[in-house]
């Protein structure tokens, strides 16, 4: 439906077995990139920072798109993140509402780019969740847990229906009221 | 002036822009501030911007995300479709497609027909100044 930039990948790898250890332990991760190839380079820089472990002595066993069970349900994913600033790293934990995680994962990556001015490479997801409608703790996804939700559209702009129909210039104002 | 149509559960909209255009979808759920998840009879549920939506009159009575089968159903029970072919935004929008469906030769049967009409109205319109002038 909506191309998203960010794929959510599961990626399994260890280290080459060696005399020493003849079966490594497997380490499994599952993290965001724009492609596979991002993806099993992420995959390396992580179990880097947590095993004696590089690309060049180990191996790469699976990697797999994960794709979104429900995309037909609005959920509510909590994003906990390290990002670095200006001045140094800190961690977040943000809440957004949408249909798939993906989606919710791009609108992260947008809204720090436009808050905070993270680049996307300055941002480490620590985790996701599926949060239920009771443990949401911002106000903004919680105005929206009302099942007889009701409001107007203050203001309706007219667009063309397609952009090959868009004029520069308009002979009148256009009429914003619904 | 106090608004009249409101996005709400079962609100009728119409699609005026992308791929789905021209379609009367049925708002179900809102996601946002500006999307809401948007379903029909004949399309798969999916989450749509409220700015390629206009609103109309219609709503109907359905729960918060309801199944395919009792939307349909709540559909069928506010014959919505019925409704919407009878209201004036409706019927314009048939004349549109039936105007941009013409071919030629329907083109030039119909400009007969209009100068057929033109002609009449004119001869009752000469009767008519006839009358009042004796």
């Amino acid at each position: 439906m909506v191309t998203y930039k960010f794929h959510q990948y599961q990626v399994v790898g260890r280290a080459l077995p060696s005399e020493k250890d003849e079966a490594p332990k497997i380490y499994r991760m599952k993290l965001w990139a724009t492609n596979e190839v991002r993806a099993k380079s992420k995959f390396w820089y992580f179990l880097r920072k947590l095993k004696k472990v590089k690309k060049s002595n180990g191996q790469m066993l699976a990697i797999n798109e994960i794709f979104e069970k429900n995309p037909t349900t609005i959920k509510n994913y909590g994003i906990w993140l390290r990002y670095q600033s200006r001045t140094g790293y800190h961690n977040m934990y943000k809440e957004y509402r949408d249909t798939t995680l993906n989606g919710g994962i791009e609108q992260m990556y947008t809204e720090m780019g436009s808050r905070h001015r993270v680049r996307n490479h300055c941002i480490q997801i620590i985790k996701t969740a599926t949060i239920p409608a009771k443990l949401c703790k911002r106000e903004s996804t919680k105005q929206f847990h009302n099942s007889k939700i009701k409001f107007p559209l203050v203001s309706k702009k007219v667009r063309p229906p397609t952009r090959k129909l868009k004029t520069t210039y308009k002979a009148s104002k256009p009429n914003l009221f619904v | 002036m106090p608004f009249k149509r409101y996005v709400e559960i079962g609100r009728v909209a119409l699609v005026n822009y992308g791929k789905d255009y021209g379609k009367l979808v049925v708002i179900v759920d809102v996601v946002d501030q500006n999307r809401a998840l948007v379903d029909s009879p004949d399309m798969v549920r999916c989450q749509i911007n409220f700015k390629r939506l206009t609103l109309t009159d219609i709503t109907i009575d359905i729960k918060r995300t309801p199944k395919k089968k009792e939307l349909v159903k709540a559909m069928e029970a506010a014959d919505v479709k019925n409704k919407w072919e009878n209201s004036s935004w409706g019927r314009k929008l048939i004349v549109k497609k039936r105007r941009e469906a013409l071919t030629d030769f329907d083109r030039f049967k119909l400009m007969l027909a209009k100068i057929k009409k033109a002609s009449l109205v004119r001869e009752e319109l000469a009767k008519l100044k006839k009358q009042t002038k004796a």
